[in-house]
């Protein structure tokens, strides 16, 4: 039995509050029919008795306290899931928008998902090669890993997003088991179209769910966008064994969406008005990656988040990088040198390589070549703000020799074309042509063994 | 019996469910909510309504459900079965739930705390008509290969022994004795008893702090060294290695028991440390490390109340394992977001923050769960310790923030961990400027006597080294190193190899991974040396690059490998190479 609830007893912001509601749950979904006809969604953010506050995704604008008709759904928010989602386009709350009518379901999952019992996953360690090197050598992305792109606006995060979409599948040996689920949250709707394309031009449109949530569209739908795509790779990767990457655009629109639901449920702010609970909010997305035991998919993430003012301890990117397992950090200067990808490899880190990368993964010698390459590449800051004090001319021999280090590595190392793709051996060989330009003595991170063999005995 | 008024919910509102209309709960109650029984806990009652906040996810909780008040405080089971296993922040065991729901977390899980099924070898140790008080130990389980446990009488517990079992195999739940207290009443005492998680365990009396917890790594041991029994925070922000540095030290330390609460932290780091410590042989016991080991998880996307409760769960379990005499270390990884949790929930109480939006009783409750270590003479009269090391995750790297404020006052050690050492990769990357540790003095004289008289001056020296290095850096940053007088260059180029040589260690090292004090020692005399035979040669006229020329600075980098940690008779032939190489030096 259904019963449908006529008009509203308060409208505010994306919440409506109805009174003499019975026998409904906590998160519960509900439908809200204007007399047009349209049907908006919400779900259950608070009951106090029989008084039930609904947020309303796609915005409460047109609602007066008699033109609606309620109903709830009985159960949580969910999501009709089959193979054949791949291929299709979904608006932010999951319903299709390319106008090829519903999905046939095999099943109906909720979409807040659940936790992952720690015992039950299985720790990444197969490396995916991503044909960058700034990537491939010195953050290595492991299959089943939250990595995010630190971004700001105006650098060519989308293009470094695709370009390691399309390359990491061609290095991905069983391709039938590759799928893509890209989840855009208040982008642009040429920035979506973009995406739509290069997955066109990378050939793998056939094998790719995408969530849009554009910037035109309700604000409040995108706290549901990303859970919405989570469930669907989690189907796919742990009911149909595919290997999945999850792009998942703008993680800031998405926090300054629950910023505003937050305000506008009178919630106690926290740092910079965001929610204090925007930690676990953060965490519920983002720890829906991994790899479990007796299945043999994998969900990888790849959240891209623009920091606001380039400013790396602000809260969005502050708690997600205390939840992914490392990140990939963009840096304006190196755009403005024109450098692609503009990737500040001292401040970008992958958790997971260590376990993934050397003998049986990459190549035996990839983690000393990459501390060595870190710790020089981490003097040449230092040579290069004492050059900025006393001038070039002045600096001593080894300094100058770091800062020519510092732009080959800069601009032959981590620079590379948008449709290069690097293998490892090549990342890892030019690795080693840069660390050449140094004299074998600052050479502190090799053994005598790797020293001698790459430097030869006497330099 | 009067039928017992029947308690239904009236609202949710995330975590916290309430109850209109009842009399019937105690503050700190436990209560299962709903047809699915979540476990939650009281915590405010009013005479209008009662809150409730739930461990588990709320959604589909409805009014109407029923609320079943348990009669006691949120409790956890304390017996045989603890070590080397997995549990939640409410003492499920995660495998048991792994077992029943599969992959994914199921809710209302109703798995007990401890395995009830099981049957443990048990020895008796105590005899008929034997005065017994709390704490007494009345029987020993060989609970893994290394770990014995001593079963003891529940604390408020005292009396004669009026019945013991034979040895033999028992359940937890099992009586193994019978006690007949001063009033004449018998009271059957088991392997197992209850505890609430928020009261403290008794003891007899607290210790002073003499013991180092020895963790066999170089920056803590030899320069900011933990006492047994107590307490220490590390903050970092992300990527400086917190975690690194909890797996490390509970890997090495030389505790008897390590319990590790993953607070809020990441799922595949759990599953790391399950992995590698079935792999890792502990040194001192020849046994897998896995078996002195209890993990706590509850990772961030696990309902945040129980996340709040994982660290009173954490410290309970330690402080009953100390009663039995035992040295406990309990990492907690990290309180910051035990400290969100507080936050969460008393936003959802509409309670008036103070800091960031964090509760009033913020620095009141960190007080009270660190003065929960501590080395103390237990009730049976042992001795036993909980050291506490938790790791604070401050926002945006900044240290000023409230949780790393007031996690500074009541801890006594501070490991600072510094961004800018990170990225240049400089593992463990604890700020020597910044960090300190109170305990110092206390335990001068444990390294004096057990190692050798001269430790402690040593590390002064070291330190010395260093803060002059720092304040030296200030000058080379606007001119260069090059303009600097022989004898400052010499410091400069002496503290690179103290910073390269011996405060970072490579955790994948086999030979650096753990170090024993008598190298660590030998190591700081070794640098000193070299810096007292440079100084001489500087003193003689002779510049101070000669020496970096030598490339014994490069040779005295690499001795923490080069040098296995079994054999340390590298350390005699590295310091006559000093002497042979700074004679040839001033003979030229």
């Amino acid at each position: 039995m259904i019963i449908s609830y006529q008009g509203l007893n308060e409208v505010s912001g994306s919440l409506i509050a109805l009174e003499g509601v019975t026998g409904v749950g906590y998160e519960e979904q509900a439908e809200i029919r204007m007399r047009d006809g349209t049907v908006r969604t919400g779900k259950i953010a608070r009951i106090d008795g029989d008084r039930v506050i609904v947020q309303v995704f796609e915005g409460t604008s047109g609602f007066s306290l008699e033109n609606t008709e309620t109903v709830f759904r009985g159960r949580p928010m969910s999501l009709p899931l089959s193979a054949g989602i791949l291929g299709r386009v979904f608006d932010g709350t999951g319903k299709p928008r390319d106008g090829l009518g519903p999905v046939f379901s095999d099943c109906v999952r909720d979409i807040n998902g659940s936790a992952i019992n720690p015992v039950e996953r299985v720790y990444p360690r197969n490396y995916i090669c991503t044909g960058i090197s700034a990537i491939d050598a010195l953050s290595t992305l492991i299959r089943g890993q939250k990595l995010p792109i630190f971004s700001g606006y105006g650098m060519k995060h989308n293009e470094l997003a695709v370009q390691i979409v399309s390359q990491a599948k061609i290095a991905g040996e069983e391709r039938g088991q590759f799928a893509v689920v890209f989840a855009a949250m208040g982008v642009k709707n040429d920035v979506a179209a973009y995406f739509r394309r290069c997955f066109e031009d990378a050939g793998v449109l056939d094998h790719v769910a995408m969530f849009l949530n554009t910037s035109n569209d309700p604000i409040i739908e995108r706290t549901v966008t990303p859970r919405c795509a989570l469930t669907a790779a989690e189907y796919l990767a742990f009911d149909l064994g595919m290997h999945v990457l999850v792009v998942m655009t703008d993680m800031t629109s998405y926090c300054e969406a629950l910023r505003e639901f937050s305000s506008s449920k009178g919630e106690i702010p926290g740092r910079k008005g965001y929610p204090g609970y925007l930690y676990s909010d953060l965490a519920s997305l983002y720890e829906r990656a991994g790899m479990v035991k007796g299945k043999s998919g994998s969900v990888t993430q790849i959240p891209i988040l623009t920091m606001p003012n380039d400013d790396i301890s602000h809260p969005i990117p502050d708690l997600t990088g205390y939840i992914t397992e490392g990140q990939i950090v963009l840096d304006r200067a190196l755009n403005g040198k024109g450098i692609y990808p503009p990737i500040n490899v001292l401040l970008s880190l992958s958790r997971l390589m260590k376990d993934g990368i050397g003998e049986g993964y990459t190549r035996a010698d990839h983690a000393s070549l990459m501390n060595q390459l870190f710790s020089s590449y981490s003097k040449v800051q230092d040579a290069r703000a004492l050059s900025a004090v006393i001038g070039e001319d002045e600096l001593s021999e080894t300094d100058r020799r770091y800062l020519q280090f510092g732009q080959a590595f800069e601009t032959r190392f981590i620079a590379q074309g948008q449709h290069e793709s690097r293998s490892i051996e090549e990342t890892l060989d030019l690795g080693w042509e840069m660390l050449k330009l140094l004299p074998a003595s600052e050479m502190d991170r090799l053994d005598p063994k790797l020293l001698a063999e790459h430097f030869g005995e006497g330099d | 019996m009067m039928e017992a008024q029947r308690n239904v919910v009236y609202g949710v509102n995330g975590p916290v469910v309430t109850v209109r209309d009842t009399k019937s709960f105690f503050m700190q109650e436990m209560v299962l909510v709903g047809k699915e029984h979540l476990v939650g806990e009281v915590i405010r009652v009013t005479s209008k309504e009662t809150l409730i906040q739930v461990y588990e996810e709320t959604t589909g909780v409805r009014p109407g459900d029923p609320v079943e008040p348990a009669g006691v405080p949120l409790s956890v089971t304390l017996g045989p079965g603890l070590v080397g296993d997995i549990l939640d922040g409410i003492e499920r065991p995660l495998r048991a739930i792994a077992a029943k729901d599969g992959v994914f977390i199921g809710r209302g899980a109703q798995v007990g705390g401890l395995d009830t099924q099981k049957r443990w070898e048990t020895h008796v140790i105590v005899s008929e008509g034997e005065e017994l008080s709390g704490g007494s130990v009345f029987a020993e389980v060989r609970e893994t290969e290394s770990f014995l446990h001593r079963s003891m009488v529940p604390p408020e517990l005292s009396g004669m022994v009026v019945w013991t079992a034979p040895d033999g195999e028992y359940t937890i739940e099992e009586p193994i004795i019978r006690l007949r207290d001063m009033n004449g009443e018998e009271h059957p005492v088991c392997l197992a008893q209850k505890w609430p998680i928020r009261q403290p365990r008794p003891f007899r009396e607290r210790l002073p702090f003499t013991i180092p917890l020895i963790t066999g790594q170089r920056v803590i041991d030899s320069v900011f060294p933990i006492a047994k029994g107590g307490t220490a925070a590390i903050p970092g922000g992300f990527g400086t290695g917190k975690t690194m540095t909890q797996h490390q030290l509970a890997k090495w330390c030389d505790a008897d028991l390590i319990v590790y609460v993953g607070c809020g932290e990441r799922g595949n780091e759990m599953t790391q440390v399950l992995d590698e410590f079935g792999e890792l042989i502990d040194p001192r016991t020849g046994k897998k490390l896995t078996e002195r080991t209890i993990l706590i998880a509850n990772t961030s996307n696990m309902p945040v109340a129980a996340r709040e409760a994982s660290i009173y769960t954490g410290i309970t379990l330690a402080e009953y394992f100390r009663d039995m005499g035992y040295d406990v270390a309990m990492m907690a990884d990290s309180t910051s977001r035990w400290a969100e949790a507080l936050r969460e929930i008393s936003g959802r109480l509409e309670e008036m923050p103070a800091e960031e939006g964090f509760p009033a009783y913020l620095p009141s409750r960190l007080s009270a769960f660190y003065e929960r270590a501590g080395s103390v003479t237990t009730l049976c009269g042992r001795r036993g310790s909980v050291t506490v090391i938790g790791a604070v995750s401050p926002q945006g790297s900044d240290f000023s923030e409230p949780v790393t404020q007031n996690t500074k006052r009541f801890t006594r050690v501070f490991w600072a961990l510094d961004k800018s050492l990170a990225y240049a990769r400089h593992y463990p990357s604890i700020n020597w400027l910044d960090s300190y540790s109170e305990y110092e003095p206390d335990l001068a004289p444990y390294f004096n006597a057990r190692i050798d008289p001269h430790f402690g001056e040593y590390r002064r020296r070291i330190v010395s080294l260093l803060l002059e290095e720092s304040s030296l850096m200030e000058i080379v940053k606007l001119i260069g190193a090059d303009v600097l007088p022989d004898d400052q260059r010499l410091i400069i180029d002496i503290a690179r190899v103290i910073r390269v040589g011996f405060l970072q260690q490579n955790a994948y090292h086999p030979e650096d991974t753990y170090v024993p004090l008598e190298k660590q020692f030998h190591m700081m005399k070794t640098i000193l040396h070299l810096y007292d035979a440079s100084r001489t040669l500087i003193e003689k006229g002779k510049p101070a690059s000669r020496v970096a020329e030598s490339g014994l600075y490069e040779k005295l980098i690499r001795m923490k490998f080069d040098i296995p940690n079994t054999d340390l008779s590298g350390f005699d032939t590295l310091d006559a190479e000093i002497d042979q190489t700074v004679e040839r030096l001033a003979a030229q």
